[in-house]
Order: structure tokens, then C-alpha cells, then sequence
């Protein structure tokens, strides 16, 4: 296999392997044998193994910790020993302790567990079997999306299942609350960091030291995720950098001759924290990870959550990503345990890489027929259809859906020897909880009551979140030549460059890719008969405003959503709103004009696409954000500036408009 | 001496009619022996078979005929300095020892080769032979030994001036020496051989030995900056000269006294030393060094530990053999070695002895006595040799350094060791290379780190291409790990 990165433009020609379900064996053959079997996991070239308490030996006298201790000291007027002490403190509180034996016991426990949750787990065989030469080739890194607290256990079960080394896995502090399951996590992998250490110089020394030992030597790969946290509305998040930074900085400074970085696709047909995501965005408070809370969610295990797909993609190689991109010999000039900022190249270049990275795990999603029913069915909803839409019709929208999203390159999962009727019809027995079908009509299943509406939209919308990668590009570029009058190619260029700087916090754009991301529009409109691009201009064919219409208004609700908060910013924003009472203003400003009519997208209640709107007005300069005293955090609206950018948004006003004044 | 290949001619390695790797000639240590492992080794390393051998083709009817300036030649004729445009003259200082050259002249391809060979005698002669090349608009280029590895003496193709070599080799003789001071001046013509024998009958040295020394040139060290083997006690060639005086088209350059330090600066050395054979005839002055105890104190020895060398246990006599591989458990096939030299006064070379063999026995090495240390030394200069049998079954390669911090050593080394494979995987290559290296030199703040790369070239269209891509990015490897361009490979033309 080759390990260059290749981002091939025309989907239809990207190559993913088959598919095996790991639980068929499980079913057949008894899961203590299982759990007890011979465990003899290729390992890293030549590595010999080593104990959780020589790692540790090796971090703390490390020539960077030992740098930084007396860095440290000598800014401090403490002792370095005291200072010593408190890393080993700090170690202690995060060094995994993997046993192989809690390994086994989880063997057994999630073995019985799965079977209950799940019909099938679904692995691409392909992608082990390339996983296994690599771990042997070089430092692994393993970046699984994050959409679900199952998601490292099951990382862990699958790898156990295919006899590959386990991996240890960077976890947030929070879940050390949960006295025996945080213990228990520990032994299973998972190292633990503090949710934020801002300039706490000796933690980070540590942490990143932690984690490059084990990486350089090949003890284990190192997993994390790349968005940080679970995404509540099945989006990728924006990625960050702290970890990737640390992991990419010994092949960086040559400690190594490459690490490979697998991007891991783990998609749900039906996530198991479903509805508490919905709550969680409508602002009922995410309850605190507690050991008890996790047995209560035993009622869980009474229902049916489908299958779980996990895409273990082609690896990337750090040096393939950095040639031509990175001069190196910038490392060679200052000692290397010397902690250094990343210079503003490397920045960029490990955002870059991030964002490749987490496109790469978006597009080895696989896609349910239910993905695509949660879109059409959203619409229909918004369109003020009350009595809902007749099956056949659904069917037929369906259908023409999934030609669509085929041409766009989706993964998606539809059974093509069955006849697309049954195939609609079981996707929707699978989620009766969110839709009902009764006389030949199928409509979500809305209650009158405004929050109980919106945790059924919210969920149903992160079925629908999960295709929006597929058409983000296209549906810029339709809702630009929608706003735009003319169909001069300069205008509708312009139109799409500002909605996509304005959703970039909203959806996985590459920073500086906007004419690449133009041109792979235009492709696939072309390619799909919609549009025709000429030198000058673009034009829309027959044939093609179905297509435009469904591609305009996935983008809708959140140019609404953002306009309002626009709104919300210019009419009801005090001089004191801080940014913690920015999301209750929002979202009851939002509620008083939902219940009015005048805004007919629930999800807009979402705090996330708020959170992500506000973002988006800070990066732009519209807002600001005070800082220091007592205006601490404080929001300074730009009053002009949010205005235009609303009419903008709103078509009111031309794009040039906006360019030429906030530029 | 060779046309087509390294050092003498009736020294060679080649494989007798029982299969046995056999070095021909009397002259080394190794002449006349047979080298069981050698067999093994290039058929194990390379996917080398003996059944598949290139032939060379030999075919000087191929040099162009020599383009000469009229007027030059009239004018030197005059001054009575020796001149030749025979054919073989001429091809013989076309090239020096990079694999392309090589490649290209056992191909029988001959491209631009000089037009014209003179052989100055003196300093003066040089003056002359440089003025009329200034008058007459002609191309020189400075031959010495002719073992340069930067494609110094390549004659550029496009030239359409007459091109004349400019061969030292008459300039060969010791024209003095200072007692006193412990300096010698010295023709650049002289090889490095002849330099220490002759400095040895009046019992001195220069402790200049770089593994090309018994065909390299003084000149051809100054202009490339060469390093010796012993430059930990004796220095580099930086540190040798004193005085140089160079022959320019603008006249003739030299420092006004022999004092050994001045802090008047930019040094103009510095602008002589490693520039590569642009510059003309250079004659010079160099440190001697008491040679007194020399040949007493002279003892070697072997440090082992983990790492890798195969070759070398075919060396050992038999029951050191097995005292290493059996009594102390080294893997014949997992064992450094190191070759080192002790050479100076005799409590010196105790002193240091025993400093490194307490430093071998805290890694769990040991000493393999100064029999194996001789072979060890001697090897370096038969090495240069073993290119040209690869070459006859279809392996080319080559070596190259750098200079690196000591905290970079290990990871450079690993580093361009995999590039070099990874490389080689790319572009098509059918047999794992060598990819090998060793440190031949130390300083306070780093050290010389020797790469060998090697591979088997059968099925491949243009071997040489391929060879040069990989050493290209094997070099872009070095340089973005810390290391240096180079550390002593100007090679030797002058």
C-alpha cells in the first residue's frame, strides 16, 4: 500500500474495503474462551517491552522534564527535588496502568454487553491487516472519532479481538470521578489529563513527555481523539491541536523516522446517548459522570442500537504530510530538550494536517438509509407539512437521495438487494421512537410542547448532521448562487468564499482551501448535471434545480441560526452580557420568536450551532471579547458590523458589500 | 594503476575458478588471501549470482579527437614544460572516483575529456602554464591524484574552449626541512604515501592519512579539506598547513610569514581550503611530528558490543573465533567492532589504552587484540576495491558522510538508514540495499558518521539515475536531521 496522502477529487473513484461483524463469532463460540484465549500481539520492530514503572523512570529523568524542573526551580525559588516530587505526582495521577487481565474481564463483560446493544459490529478487515503491518513498521497513532463514551472500550475490544497491541488512550479527567470505573478504565489504557493546564509549565512537560516515550519506543500506539470531546450533534468538531502537536514532534526533530497516523471511523446506527445529547444541547445540564449514573443507564440495554461500523482508515504517514511542506533542519538549531513553541509554520502545518486527518475519518463514515430519511424527513417537517408524507413518496425521495449522495462519494450502507420500500420501512421501525408512521404517513414524532418537540428534532438532526460532509461544499456553493442574482462565476466565488469563512466553525473546512474546495464543488455539480461552469459564468441546467432546491435548504437552518443570533446580538444584547449568559439569552430569544412563527427551525435551539455562530462573529472581529477586570469575559458587539453581516447572510445585501468593508 | 576503477592494476577482488573471493597483487595484507565470507556476503546482501556479470567494454577509439589552441601550444612549447594530447593521456584524467564516472568509462561511454595534458615541474612552471592559459583563453583544471568523489575533474560538455589538464604530478618533492620550526616545505604534487615515507627517513610525519592517501595528492587535501584518520591526535588538514601558496589568474597568493596563528582576519586560507579544485597549483608548508617512538608504541585493538558486522569474524584467527562467539556469547552476526589506533609517546598510549578499555569493558566489550586492530586498519584501504567487484555482478554504490552533534548520531543513523531503503523501494528497485554506517571520526561536539549504500541494480534502466536520486534524498535526510552537506568528501584531485 502506498503511504502517501492521497485526496483523490472524484469520489466515486475512492476504494473502501468490506466489511466483517466481529459479533457473529462471539454468538457461535463461548466469550470466557474468548477472554482467556492466547493473547501474542505483533509489537514494534525490535521493541523490547517495558513496565508501567520503567516508563515512568524514563519520563522522570527525561533531559526535557529534568530541563523544565530546573527552569522551574529557578523561577520559583523552589527546590528542584520538591519539584521533583510534584511531577511524580502529576505522573502518577495520569500514567495508565494497562493490565492485561482487566483487558480480559472487559473481554468478557462487553462480549455479553454488545450482543444485548447491537446486531452487528462491523470492521473493515482490510484496514487490521494494514494496521497490524504498520504498528510493526513504525510508532502508531490511532485517531477514532468521537462520538460516543463506548467508543475507546470498543477501540480496545476490537484490537484485542484481532490480536493487535493495545493502545494506551489519552482520557479526560472527568471520568477519574468514577471511583471504580475510572480504576478500571486505567488498567484498560486510559492515562488521564486535566481538561486544562493552561501555562502550567511542568504538567504539560510531563504530559508530553508521557506520551512521546511511549510513542518513540513503540510501547504502545497512542490513541486520542482528534476533536477532543464526544460531538453531541454527530458533526465533526473542529480539531484540536495540543496532542497531535506532541505526537507529530519526534518525527518532526528526527527522534524517529516517521509515525503513522490512522484515522478510525466509528459510526453508530443508533447512538446510545441519543436523547442526552439533545437535552445536553438544549441546555438540561450534562449529568456529572458518575459510576451510579452508569448503572441507571442499564435501561439502555432493553433496546435495540443496530450496528456499529468502524472504518480503520489507510495510514498516514507524518513524513508524507510534511514533505515539501516542513524544513525540518529549523529543528536543528536549538537543543532538542529545550521546550520550544511551535513556530507559526508548524502551527499551520499541523492544523493542516488535523483537518486532513479528520476529513479523512468523515469520509470512511458509514451511512445509514436512516441518515438520509432524517434529512428528508427534517424538510418536509420545516415545510409545514402537518400530515406528514406518504411512504411511497418518502420512498421516492429516498431513493433519489441515495443516487445523489452516491455520486458525492458518501459511504453509504443501502442494501441494494432488497427493494428500497423495505429498506425504508425498517430503518423506520429501528427509530419509532423519533418517527411514526400511521395511515400510510410517516412524520416525526412531535409532541406540542416546545423542548420535548426540540429533543426530537435535535436527534433527528444528528442523524442528519452525519451526511452534511458529503454535501457541505455543494450546498456553499448552491446557497451562494441562490443569493446571488446574476450567475457572473467572480460573484458566485465570492458569495461561496464568505459563507464558507462564516461556517468554518460550524463544519470541517481546511483553513485556505476555499478555491479547492470551489473547485470540488463545481465538479460535482457538473458531474451531477446541475450546473454548467463555464470561464465566466455558471449556470444552472433543467434538470438541476431539484437537486440545488435540496442542497439550499440543508444549509438553511444554519443561516437562520445564525442570522438570528445576529439579530439577538443587535437587539437584545446589554452592555454587560457576558459569553457564560450568552447561550440562555440566545436560546430564549430564540424560543420567544419560535413560538411566534417567526422562525421555523427548532434545531436552532441547538447551543452547539449557537456556541459555533458566536465563535465564528469573535474569529470575524464582530464581537469581542473583553478580557481582564471586571468586564472579564465580557461580549463588545461591533453593532455595524453583526448587521451587515445578518443582511449579508439574509441576501439583503451584497457579499462585495461585506468584503470590501471587514476586510 | 587503473583507467576504469580504484588503485593499482594487479590489485583486485574477484571470485577464482572454485567460487572463492580472492584479493590479487602483493601489495596489502590481504594480497593472495582467500575471503571465505565475501562469497556469502555479496550473494546474502545483495541477491547478487555469480552467473550474472557484467562485462566491461573497453573502447578509446571512442575519444573525440583533442580540440587544441594553436597559439597556446606554440607559446608552451617554448617554455619546454611537457605536454601531451594522447588519447589515453587524456581519457586516464577525464574523470575521477564517483560511481557515474565509473558507471559511464566501464560502459565504454567517454564524454568531453580534456583536449591537451601538461605536467609543470615547478612552481614557476605553473606561473607560466597560467598566464598563457589567461592569454590564450583556455580552460585548466588541476589533476593530482585523481580520486576525487565530487565530479571535480569532469569536463564540463558544453565547454567549446580548449581544455587542458594541469598535472602535479612532477611537483613531488620535499624542498626543505625546518627542525627547528617542525614545518616542511612540500610540493602539492606529492602523494600521500611518498609524503610519510620520505618524511619518515628523516624520521617525522605529517600523521595525514586519509583512506586514499596512497593516491591522493597534497594539493588535491588543501583543496578539499580533507580529513585523516588520526586526526584526533594529529588534526585535519586545517590544522596541518601553515602556509599555501596559490597560483590565481590574478596572480599569485600568499601570506607574508610562516607565524602559526595570526588574528588578522578573514583568514585567506579559509577561502583556499575546501574550494574544491577551482583554484590552481597549491605548494605548502606543514607541522611535523616527533617520530621517535612511532613504530614501538604502535598497538591496536577491538572493542565489541552489540551492532553489526559479518564480515569481520571471517577475519578472526580461529580460536579468538570461538573465545568471541562462543565463550562470550557474541552474535557473529549482531557485533561492532571498532578499529583503533594508539599512536605517540608510550606512556600516552597506555594511558589511553587504558582509558578506552575500561570505557569497552563498562558496555561489555573487550579487546580483540592488535593482530585483528592491523587487519582492521588495513581493510580501510582495500575497501575502495570491493566497489569495483560489486560492480562486476551488477552492484553499484557508493559511500558518503556528514558531521553531526553527538545527540543526533543514533537518530540520523536510523533515520537515512530507513530513507535510503524507503527510497530505494520507490523507485523500483528489486533487491534490498546495503544501507549501512559507521563513525569514523570524533570531536567534543560530534562526530563523522561514514554512510555505505549499495544495491543490486539488475532489472533497471538507468541505474546510475536511480543511484543518484537515492543518494540525493539520503542527503536531504542528513541535512534535515542536523547533519552537515559533507564532512571530508571533497575527495582528493587537486
Amino acid at each position: 500500500f502506498s503511504n502517501k496522502v492521497k485526496f483523490s477529487l472524484d469520489p466515486m473513484l475512492k476504494k473502501r474495503d468490506d466489511f466483517e461483524d466481529i459479533l457473529e463469532e462471539r454468538r457461535n463460540t463461548s466469550d470466557l474462551r474468548y477472554a482467556l484465549r492466547c493473547y501474542t500481539p505483533a509489537l514494534y520492530k525490535g521493541l523490547t517491552p517495558c513496565t508501567a514503572s520503567e516508563l515512568k523512570t524514563m519520563v522522570l529523568q527525561s533531559d526535557q522534564l529534568l530541563y523544565v524542573i530546573n527552569q522551574v526551580s529557578k523561577e520559583t525559588g523552589t527546590a528542584t527535588d520538591e519539584i521533583q516530587s510534584e511531577a511524580e505526582a502529576i505522573l502518577e495521577e495520569m500514567a495508565h496502568r494497562l493490565q492485561l487481565s482487566t483487558i480480559r474481564f472487559f473481554a468478557f463483560t462487553l462480549s455479553k454487553i454488545f450482543k444485548t446493544l447491537f446486531r452487528s459490529i462491523c470492521v473493515n478487515e482490510e484496514g487490521i491487516q494494514r494496521l497490524q503491518q504498520t504498528i510493526q513498521e513504525q510508532p502508531v497513532v490511532l485517531l477514532p472519532s468521537h462520538r460516543s463514551y463506548m467508543d475507546f472500550l470498543l477501540m480496545s475490544y476490537i484490537l484485542y479481538t484481532y490480536d493487535l497491541a493495545l493502545p494506551v488512550i489519552a482520557a479526560g479527567m472527568d471520568f477519574m470521578g468514577m471511583k471504580i470505573v475510572g480504576e478500571m478504565l486505567r488498567m484498560s489504557g486510559a492515562f488521564f489529563i486535566r481538561r486544562s493546564f493552561g501555562g502550567d509549565k511542568l504538567y504539560w512537560t510531563v504530559f508530553s513527555e508521557y506520551v512521546k516515550i511511549m510513542l518513540k519506543n513503540g510501547f504502545a500506539p497512542v490513541e486520542f481523539f482528534l476533536e477532543g470531546t464526544r460531538s453531541r450533534t454527530a458533526k465533526s468538531l473542529t480539531p484540536k491541536l495540543g496532542l497531535l502537536n506532541i505526537v507529530m514532534d519526534p518525527f518532526l526533530k528526527g527522534e524517529v523516522f516517521d509515525i503513522s497516523l490512522v484515522p478510525v471511523s466509528i459510526s453508530y446506527e443508533r447512538i446510545l446517548e441519543e436523547a442526552l445529547y439533545a437535552r445536553e444541547l438544549l441546555g438540561v445540564p450534562k449529568p456529572k459522570e458518575s459510576t451510579s449514573g452508569l448503572f441507571k443507564a442499564r435501561k439502555i440495554l432493553s433496546e435495540n442500537y443496530g450496528s456499529i461500523h468502524v472504518y480503520f482508515g489507510q495510514p498516514v504517514s507524518a513524513r508524507s504530510l510534511a514533505e515539501g511542506r516542513v524544513d525540518r533542519s529549523q529543528f536543528n538549531l536549538t537543543p532538542r530538550h529545550i521546550p520550544r513553541k511551535p513556530s507559526e509554520g508548524i502551527q499551520d502545518f499541523v492544523n493542516d494536517s488535523a483537518f486532513r486527518l479528520v476529513r479523512s475519518q468523515e469520509e470512511n463514515m458509514v451511512l445509514k438509509p436512516w441518515v438520509l430519511l432524517a434529512a428528508l424527513l427534517l424538510q418536509n417537517q420545516t415545510a409545514g407539512n402537518k400530515l406528514g408524507v406518504l411512504v411511497e413518496d418518502l420512498t421516492e425521495q429516498a431513493v433519489w437521495l441515495r443516487d445523489l449522495s452516491r455520486q458525492f462519494g458518501a459511504f453509504l450502507h443501502w442494501p441494494d438487494h432488497i427493494p428500497p420500500s423495505r429498506v425504508v420501512s425498517s430503518s423506520l421501525s429501528l427509530h419509532r421512537s423519533l418517527v411514526r408512521v400511521s395511515e400510510g404517513r410517516v412524520q416525526l414524532n412531535l409532541e406540542p410542547e416546545l423542548l420535548s418537540k426540540a429533543v426530537v428534532v435535535l436527534s433527528c438532526a444528528s442523524y442528519r448532521n452525519q451526511v452534511l460532509h458529503v454535501f457541505i461544499r455543494a450546498a456553499l456553493l448552491a446557497s451562494a448562487i441562490h443569493s446571488v442574482a446574476g450567475s457572473r462565476k467572480q460573484e458566485i466565488f465570492n458569495a461561496f468564499s464568505f459563507l464558507r469563512n462564516m461556517f468554518s466553525n460550524e463544519f470541517i473546512l481546511r483553513p485556505g482551501a476555499e478555491v479547492q474546495d470551489f473547485e470540488e464543488a463545481c465538479y460535482l455539480l457538473v458531474k451531477s448535471a446541475v450546473l454548467q461552469v463555464h470561464q465566466q459564468e455558471v449556470l444552472v441546467t433543467d434538470r438541476g434545480h431539484r437537486t440545488l432546491a435540496f442542497l439550499t435548504s440543508i444549509l438553511d437552518p444554519f443561516v437562520q441560526g445564525y442570522q438570528m443570533v445576529c439579530r439577538f446580538l443587535c437587539e437584545e444584547a446589554t452592555e454587560s452580557l457576558t459569553e457564560k449568559q450568552f447561550v440562555p439569552a440566545v436560546r430564549k430569544f430564540f424560543i420567544k420568536h419560535l413560538l411566534t412563527g417567526e422562525l421555523k427551525y427548532v434545531e436552532v435551539l441547538s447551543s452547539d450551532l449557537q456556541k459555533n455562530a458566536l465563535a465564528a462573529l469573535l474569529r470575524l472581529g464582530a464581537v469581542q471579547k473583553l478580557r481582564g477586570g471586571a468586564n472579564e469575559g465580557t461580549l463588545k458587539v461591533n453593532t455595524v458590523m453583526v448587521n451587515s453581516l445578518e443582511d449579508t447572510l439574509g441576501g439583503k445585501q451584497d457579499f462585495l458589500f461585506l468584503i470590501k468593508n471587514f476586510k | 594503476m587503473k583507467w576504469n576503477g580504484w588503485g593499482y592494476s594487479d590489485s583486485r577482488f574477484l571470485f577464482n575458478k572454485k567460487g572463492q573471493a580472492e584479493f590479487t597483487g602483493k601489495r596489502y595484507r590481504l594480497s593472495g588471501m582467500i575471503i571465505p565470507g565475501l562469497k556469502d556476503w555479496m550473494e546474502g546482501t545483495f541477491g547478487a549470482n555469480l552467473q550474472h556479470k557484467t562485462q566491461p567494454v573497453l573502447n578509446t577509439s571512442a575519444v573525440q579527437p583533442p580540440m587544441l589552441n594553436e597559439a597556446f601550444v606554440e607559446e608552451l612549447k617554448s617554455t619546454g614544460i611537457p605536454f601531451s594530447h594522447e588519447a589515453d593521456d587524456r581519457v586516464f584524467r577525464a574523470h575521477g572516483h564517483c560511481l557515474h564516472e565509473i558507471f559511464a568509462l566501464r560502459d565504454g561511454k567517454i564524454g568531453r575529456v580534456p583536449d591537451m595534458v601538461v605536467w609543470p615541474n615547478c612552481h614557476n612552471d605553473v606561473v607560466k602554464i597560467v598566464e598563457l592559459a589567461c592569454k590564450h583563453n583556455v580552460c585548466l583544471i588541476p589533476y593530482g591524484g585523481g580520486t576525487s568523489v565530487s565530479s571535480a575533474l569532469e569536463c564540463p560538455p558544453e565547454e567549446t574552449r580548449s581544455i587542458v589538464s594541469l598535472d602535479t604530478s612532477q611537483m613531488n618533492r620535499i624542498l626543505w626541512i625546518d627542525e627547528k620550526n617542525l614545518t616542511a616545505h612540500v610540493e602539492s604534487g606529492i602523494v600521500g604515501q611518498d609524503l610519510e615515507r620520505l618524511l619518515n627517513e628523516s624520521g617525522y610525519c605529517t600523521g595525514h592519512e586519509p583512506d586514499s592517501m596512497e593516491f591522493s595528492s597534497l594539493g588535491g587535501w588543501v583543496a578539499t579539506r580533507a580529513s585523516g584518520m588520526k586526526k584526533n591526535i594529529y588534526g585535519n588538514i586545517e590544522d596541518l598547513v601553515v602556509h599555501i601558496k596559490m597560483v590565481t589568474p590574478r596572480g599569485v597568493i600568499e601570506k607574508s610569514c610562516q607565524g602559526p596563528r595570526m588574528s588578522t582576519g578573514p583568514d585567506i586560507h579559509h577561502f583556499i581550503l575546501g574550494s574544491e579544485g577551482l583554484l590552481t597549483a597549491i605548494i605548502k608548508i606543514l607541522y611535523l611530528r616527533d617520530h621517535e617512538k612511532y613504530s614501538e608504541s604502535l598497538i591496536d585493538m577491538q572493542k565489541l558490543y552489540h551492532g553489526l558486522s559479518s564480515i569481520f569474524t571471517s577475519f578472526l584467527d580461529g580460536l579468538k573465533k570461538f573465545y568471541i562467539t562462543k565463550f562470550k556469547g557474541f552474535d557473529p552476526n549482531r557485533l561492532c567492532v571498532a578499529t583503533l589506533l594508539f599512536e605517540g609517546a608510550r606512556e600516552k598510549v597506555l594511558q589511553h589504552e587504558k582509558q578506552v578499555y575500561d570505557i569497552a569493558a563498562k558496555f561489555g566489550g573487550l579487546a580483540a587484540g592488535e593482530d585483528n586492530g592491523q587487519r582492521g586498519y588495513m581493510l580501510t584501504f582495500v575497501i575502495a576495491y570491493l566497489r569495483d567487484l560489486g560492480m562486476d555482478y551488477y552492484v553499484i554504490g557508493e559511500s558518503f558522510e556528514t558531521s553531526v552533534p553527538w545527540d543526533r548520531v543514533l537518530d540520523i543513523c536510523r533515520n537515512v538508514k530507513a530513507r535510503i531503503i524507503r527510497e530505494c523501494k520507490d523507485k523500483g528497485v528489486q533487491f534490498p540495499p546495503l544501507s549501512t554506517c559507521r563513525v569514523t571520526q570524533t570531536y567534543d561536539a560530534g562526530a563523522c558518521v561514514y554512510f555505505y549504500f549499495a544495491f543490486n541494480y539488475r532489472g533497471l534502466s538507468d541505474p546510475v539515475h536511480v543511484y543518484e536520486q537515492v543518494e540525493h534524498a539520503a542527503r536531504e535526510e542528513i541535512l534535515a536531521n542536523g547533519g552537515s552537506l559533507s564532512h571530508h568528501h571533497g575527495g582528493t584531485t587537486s
